[in-house]
């Protein structure tokens, strides 16, 4: 049976990982390359890094971080955060990226995902979006630049455009709930997957296994993104893993 | 010893270099016949559409990849480069695969999510050399949307909208859908496995 997927998300700026509540109050939490390695073997299914400042500041990802945190990473390894052409998601390939996630530069030029998935695959393009609820007379609003541009578009539509683009998966996250460390929101995602056939993987405001349970029973999630809650042990992965087996989803565990 | 990881402009190859430079293999990324003809072992990988495999044909890399075969030059496909050594997929079906097996590769059934992405178990069935000293029942990375029922040479299956083909070996042809190269341990263990094999 197909199990969901835990993934390890490190925000970085700088060459660092930090994690902010609601995109604010940067706090260090370490080296993106030991990170990496530390999730993996704790059982990660896999790894997304995300460059929180490259859009903003208009610079290259920062593709060293990028080479040294895939050299010995085997399992799925995703980058994303200011890839806005094909040249720059080619360059995030080479650095040994095995998936990009696009976010602002989707929004303004929704053929880039088409541009990337005709030449790396769909499988290479995650398509990220970070929604908000109640905003611009829509249930939910997509976000750009690092959720300070509200987009007028509905976050439910675009992940069905992206999907019919060529997006592979989509990266779900809760603007409200990021960093709360309140709870998944599970009618946003169920509202999302339901309506696509690609993978949803779901993204904000876990603070506790219960959390995980519930994005995949009642949110219908694919996979689920962990950030801080792993960062400050504030809980294990194995204990996470375990928690979700007990509760019967299907997990890869022990790896 | 040189590995030839053969390019055809099927995405991304360097997560697989990547994982043989790890294990410590004299690998090379390239689409040069010649040197796909004098290669030590060939691993054909790819991911995205069946009509990619095209660009075999054209290239002259199928008639270099013929001549090794010929010669009994360990092979591996990885997805997009397993479906390939069967004979068609109705992905593409004007496109000939290179037939060394026989099969044809299908979609999911509309009933699950299709692309099936994530880990899965392996479910051993039979003797290769390829899984030796992997567990039964080991997770593995798939992403993919077509997948072969399982044949005679299947000597491992996974469960998704039915069994289907994970890995198949036969002589010196291995095939594999799932991704070793992202697959953590087990799938180094696999690609350290190809990388041993004495010809």
């Amino acid at each position: 049976m197909l199990t969901k997927r835990i993934i390890a998300c490190l925000d970085v700026d700088g060459g660092r990982v930090v994690k902010g509540v609601q995109f604010l109050n940067l706090r260090d939490a370490g080296d993106p390359a030991e990170l990496a390695m530390a999730h993996s073997q704790g059982g990660a299914d896999e790894i997304v890094l995300l460059d929180i400042s490259a859009t903003a500041e208009r610079r290259q990802t920062l593709l060293e971080t990028v080479r040294r945190t895939a050299r010995e990473l085997f399992i799925p390894f995703t980058v994303g955060g200011g890839v806005r052409t094909l040249d720059d998601a080619s360059a995030v390939f080479d650095a040994g990226a095995d998936k990009v996630s696009i976010n602002s530069a989707a929004l303004s030029d929704p053929g880039l995902i088409t541009c990337i998935a005709q030449r790396f695959g769909s499988q290479a393009v995650i398509v990220a979006i970070d929604a908000k609820r109640g905003d611009g007379g829509v249930a939910y609003q997509a976000f750009a630049g690092g959720g300070r541009k509200p987009s007028g578009r509905d976050a439910a539509a675009w992940a069905r455009e992206a999907e019919s683009r060529g997006a592979g998966e989509i990266l779900l996250t809760s603007m409200d709930r990021d960093g709360t460390g309140n709870g998944f929101d599970c009618q946003l995602t169920r509202s999302i997957s339901d309506g696509v056939r690609i993978p949803v993987i779901a993204s904000g405001g876990a603070g506790s296994a219960g959390h995980f349970v519930e994005v995949f029973q009642k949110g219908h999630a694919d996979a689920a993104l962990a950030a801080s809650i792993l960062h400050y042990r504030v809980t294990e992965l194995a204990d996470l893993k375990q928690e979700l087996a007990a509760a019967g989803i299907p997990v890869r565990w022990p790896c | 010893m040189t590995i030839a990881i053969v390019d055809y402009g099927a995405g991304n190859l360097t997560s697989v270099k990547k994982a043989l430079d790890w294990l410590g293999q004299v690998a090379v990324i390239t689409s040069d016949a010649e040197q796909v003809a004098r290669a030590e072992k060939l691993i054909v990988p790819g991911v995205g559409h069946f009509a990619a495999t095209r660009a075999l044909h054209s290239s002259g890399l199928k008639d270099a990849i013929d001549a090794a075969l010929g010669r009994g030059t360990p092979f591996l496909g990885i997805c997009l480069g397993m479906q390939w050594m069967f004979a068609s997929s109705t992905e593409a079906p004007e496109v000939a695969g290179l037939g060394v097996f026989s099969g044809e590769c299908v979609h999911f059934p509309a009933d699950v999510k299709s692309p099936h992405v994530g880990w899965n178990r392996l479910q051993l069935s039979g003797d290769g050399r390829l899984l030796r000293e992997i567990p039964a029942e080991s997770f593995v990375y798939f992403t993919h949307s077509y997948r072969v029922p399982p044949v005679e040479q299947t000597v491992a299956t996974c469960e998704y909208g039915g069994t289907f083909s994970a890995v198949v070996e036969r002589d010196h042809l291995f095939g594999v859908q799932f991704h070793p190269e992202k697959s953590g341990p087990v799938g180094i263990k696999l690609l350290r496995n190809f990388c041993e094999l004495k010809c």
